[in-house]
This record gives structure tokens, sequence and C-alpha cells, in this order.
């Protein structure tokens, strides 16, 4: 009998992941976007680095840095009160550093293709930087918008080496879909395993499916992608 | 209307990179209230720079512009007023027209807070855009575009209104109707405008005076009559006329 919450809590954590990195992703990739500053590059390295970075890496080294025996861990377990390591918590700041390209790069693209005079349009009738990006640009790059959420929901929910080694196997709490599959097959269960890995496969397939719809049905209209 | 004090005292100085290599921008000018002023010159010459400096949408290297009793830039004093905070209407050569917003939405937008919103209907029913009023920009002929972003550009009053060769890619036909729906616009709410045009019919009918840049300095400037007397009886003004009606032969 297959077990539904691994695929409920990786629902869960891509929904968080996804609605957070909104949040971080639209103010960071305005500023690289539109940024003079020379060390942008080293910002844009460093959002790029968990695209070609082993996962397995990258889960090392956050799991080094949430330890309570590492300075943030400590930090943040004795101050605050509050643990990351084999944590739900934990997931999502992993999540968020994984997917963070994911995000950031569709965004990036949408704001430099967005023509220059849309913004100075904007800015000659007296609007002011907040509006003109609520008002002018997140409309105009909604494409990139939906491309870039829909990317990072369904990287998420396919993770396994990062949430692996930052929140491991605990049921209920940190054992994802993903986590589950290994796990069954570990145990021999290869038909509990191929159903998970059908569930996360057809769901996957469907995102990416709407992605190039979506990304399909703007590049005929003048609104840009 | 020209006659009154100066509205504009414009100085400014920036080093351009042009495709013909490093070009210095160094201009001045005086433009008087109600006026419109045509800008010509060759292309690269300097024209569209110094409608951005105006706006505040490109930062000049060194100047000053006063417009009325309000410093806009004064490079000595580190004044550099925001292009926001600058009470200008700019047409882009592109129209800049949001993709996403109708017709109306754009004046809408255009409209700083608590505005009346009546200039919203005036503004459509001035430029012919009451039947287009819920169409987006894609579906609009070039003509219309034109009309909408120079509807926006009023829609807030500006003091100067800056067009940057707004009639180059119409028809005749439609750039006559176009200059008359400007000369509408500016006797309806008193503005200053400053207009980059090649087209010396267009600086002739709508221009009291003119300015001519040359590799980025002024080169002439006057009266349309003084700065191009050569053409004052040229070919290149042709008349222009609408036929009302043909007459069959007796």
């Amino acid at each position: 009998m297959i077990d539904y919450l691994p695929l409920w809590l990786s629902l869960k954590l891509a929904l968080a992941t996804t609605i957070i990195l909104l949040i971080i992703g639209i103010p960071l990739s305005y500023w690289l976007a539109y940024t003079g500053r020379r060390w942008k590059v080293m910002v844009e390295a460093c959002v790029s680095l968990p695209m070609v970075l082993p996962p397995s890496v990258l889960g090392f080294y956050l799991l080094l840095a949430f330890s309570p025996a590492g300075a943030f861990g400590h930090f943040l377990d004795h101050y605050l009160d509050t643990r990351l390591v084999f944590t739900f918590q934990g997931l999502i700041i992993a999540s968020i550093i994984y997917s963070l390209p994911f995000m950031v790069n569709p965004l990036l693209a949408g704001f430099k293709n967005c023509p220059p005079h849309l913004r100075e349009a904007s800015r000659t009738l007296g609007k002011s930087d907040l509006t003109t990006l609520r008002h002018v640009l997140l409309p105009s790059i909604r494409p990139s918008l939906i491309t870039g959420a829909i990317l990072c929901f369904a990287h998420t929910l396919g993770e396994f080496g990062v949430v692996m080694m930052i929140g491991g196997s605990i049921p209920g709490h940190t054992k994802l879909a993903s986590v589950a599959i290994y796990d069954e097959v570990q145990s021999g269960h290869y038909n509990l395993a191929n159903r998970y890995a059908i569930i996360l496969l057809t769901f996957s397939f469907l995102l990416l499916l709407l992605v190039y719809n979506i990304n399909h049905r703007f590049s005929k209209s003048k609104i840009i992608a | 209307m020209t006659n009154g004090p100066n509205m504009i005292q414009f100085r400014a100085t920036k080093m351009l990179h042009t495709a013909r290599g490093p070009q210095r921008f160094d201009a001045a000018f005086e433009a008087k209230q109600g006026e419109i002023l045509a800008i010509c010159g060759p292309s690269g010459a300097g024209k569209t720079t110094l409608l951005r400096i105006l706006a505040g949408l490109t930062e000049a290297d060194s100047g000053h512009i006063q417009i009325d009793d309000a410093t806009w830039l004064d490079s000595n004093k580190q004044i550099n007023l925001p292009t926001r905070h600058r009470s200008i209407g700019f047409v882009f050569q592109d129209f800049a027209l949001f993709p996403h917003m109708t017709v109306r939405k754009q004046l809408e937008f255009a409209l700083p807070k608590n505005a009346d919103r009546q200039i919203i209907n005036e503004l459509l029913e001035l430029m012919d855009l009451e039947a287009l009023q819920h169409q987006h920009p894609a579906l609009l002929s070039g003509g219309q575009q034109q009309r909408v972003a120079i509807a926006r550009a009023i829609a807030r009053k500006p003091r100067l209104l800056l067009l940057d060769e707004p009639l180059s890619a119409l028809d005749d036909e439609m750039r006559l109707r176009l200059q008359d729906y400007i000369l509408k616009a500016r006797q309806r709410y008193q503005l200053t405008i400053l207009l980059v045009s090649h087209h010396l019919p267009e600086i002739f009918r709508l221009a009291d005076s003119v300015i001519t840049l040359d590799q980025g300095r002024i080169a002439r400037q006057g009266l349309p009559t003084e700065v191009f007397p050569q053409e004052k009886n040229s070919p290149a003004l042709d008349i222009i006329a609408t036929i009302i009606r043909i007459l069959p032969l007796k």
C-alpha cells in the first residue's frame, strides 16, 4: 500500500519554496538586470552555482553550516531555539538555495528582454521604480514569471541529494517522495518505488508541458518571454 | 503665444560613444513658453541625446537646465532632478506603449494620484480614440499607436512635451492628421513642445523656431525661414492638399 505522506510533503515543500523564491527572486533579478555595479557578476555566479554543483556537495556544506556543532547552527540553536538539520524548515532553506537559479535566470532574461523604453516611459510619466516594476515590468514579463515558478516547483519536487543530506528520511517530517523511492528500492519494494516514480514522472511532465504551452502562447503575443 | 519670457534654459555637455567614434555633445539654447521648437540635423548629431538629457533619461557630464524657476540640472551644485519629478511628456520613436494595457488603461496609468479623471475622456475625444479605448496596442495601426502615445504623454499635463521623431514612420496623409492633433493638443493644454524632425514641411508647419544640430553642436538657430532660407521656396515644401470633389468637364 502506497504511503501518500511523502508525496504530500514533497508538494508542500515545492509550494513553499516556489512562493519564497518568487518573493526573493523578483527583487534579486531586477537588481541584477539593471544595476551597473561591477561586482554583480559575483552575485550572478553565486546564484547559478547550484546548477553546476553536485547536489551532494551543496547538501554537505549546508549540513555543516546548519549543524549545531557549527557556528551558524549553534547561533540558531542557542539564540533562536531553531534547528535546521533534519527538519522541514531546513529542507525549505536548502531548497531555496538549490532552486534559486531556476527562478532568477528566467526572470533575469525577462527583464533583460523587456524594451528599455517601457521602463523609461513609465519614469517620464512620473512613476516610481516600484510602481514601474509592479504595473509595467512584471505584467510584461509574465511568461518568465510563470516559467520560473513552474521550473522551481518541478525542480524542488525532484530534489534528492540535497534533501537527503539535510533532512534524512524521517517519516512525516523529512521523508519526501524522492527519498521514499530510494528507501523502497533499498528495501527491495520495486513495485512501490515504481508507483512513486510514475506519479513524480507524470507530474513533472505535465508541469513542463504547461511551461512550453504558456511560452508558445505568449510568443505569439507581444508580451516579453 | 511665443513672445513670453524664456521658459527653458538648457546647457549640457556629454561625451558620446557613437559608431563613428567618440563625439562630444555640447549644446545650449533657450525656448519660450508655449513654443514649438523643432530640432533637426543628420543622424548621430545628438538630437535624441538632447531630449534625453532634458528628460533626465541620460545623465549629462556637466550642465544646467532651468525650467522657469525650477532647476532640473545643475552639475556645479550636484542637482539632478530624477526623471519622474520632471514635468515632462515623452513620446518615443517606437511609441513605448505598454503591451498589456488597453488604450484607456495607458492613459489612466499616466494620471497622477487624485488627478481629475475627466482629462481621459477629453484626450480620447481630442485624439479620436474613443472607439479604440478598450483595444490593446498590438491591434492598433502605427498612426493609432502614435496618437495613444501622444495622449498618454499629455495626460499628466506636463510643462514640456518632448517628441522624438514621432511622425517619421507615417505616410503623408497620416502625418498631416497627426500634426493637426499635436496643434490641437498644444492649443488645448498650452504645451511647450520640443520636436525632433527631419521633415521640412513639418518643421515649417509646426515649429515656431528651429535648432539644427551637427556633430553634437548647435549649427543654426532661429525661425524656420531664417534657418532654412533657401528651402522657403524649394520643392521640398510640397503643397499637400485634400481633393474634396472632382467636377466633370463641361
